[in-house]
């Protein structure tokens, strides 16, 4: 194992709710990174982000970690929820709520602008 | 180019899931490489939706990895 992939690890296995993303919140440079990012906010998660575009070994790291082999990947509690796709149906079925209710609590709701954190050192 | 992506994508999910009722690969752009597949199969049935989306991504592993598809949107269903 790498130093980076034991910051990725890391960073899935200590976050609530984690979204590898191409951009930021403030700056997505994916639709589809948006779409995962709408369904978690419209539930009021708190969101912690990762660019994967600083450095391509980010995206080859998690993609090792996770078995997942396209951007975005959301991650609640340390467990892959799956891509933008999944997000947004989970969403729209109740489940993702659900989800995020019972790996976080009832109180999960977070009025905080999502976080972004780095995997480099 | 595009058809040709498209028809080795359907190729591949075809022999994934030979049992599918539906099976669609839509060119989104036009440009032969923002794809979105759908795929009606029993071997879904049961399986979690991120368990599902994993075996349409190993079927597509190749694709996925030579740069063949940029992006990809998966609907999969099951029959139960």
């Amino acid at each position: 194992m790498s130093e980076l992939s034991d910051r990725i690890q890391s960073v899935i296995d200590t976050e609530s709710v984690v979204v590898f993303m191409k951009g930021t919140p403030d700056f997505i440079a994916c639709g589809n990174s948006g779409r995962a990012l709408q369904a978690l906010h419209a539930l009021g998660a708190p969101i912690t982000a990762v660019d994967v575009l600083p450095d391509p070994r980010i995206r080859q790291e998690l993609v090792a970690i996770s078995g997942w082999p396209t951007i975005p990947q959301v991650f609640v509690r340390g467990e892959l929820i799956g891509g933008a796709d999944i997000t947004e149906e989970l969403h729209a079925s109740g489940e993702l709520e659900q989800k995020l209710r019972a790996s976080l609590g009832d109180d999960y709701v977070s009025d905080a602008a999502p976080r972004t954190v780095t995997v480099l050192g | 180019m595009s058809d040709i992506a498209a028809a080795r994508i359907e190729a591949l999910l075809r022999t994934a899931f030979p049992d599918a009722g539906e099976l669609q690969v839509i060119d989104r752009t036009g440009g032969g490489d923002h794809f979105q597949v759908i795929v009606t199969s029993a071997g879904f049935d049961g399986l979690p939706l991120v368990q599902q989306h994993r075996l349409v991504n190993a079927a597509l592993a190749a694709p996925l990895a030579d740069g063949t598809i940029h992006e990809l949107r998966i609907k999969t269903r099951g029959t139960a």
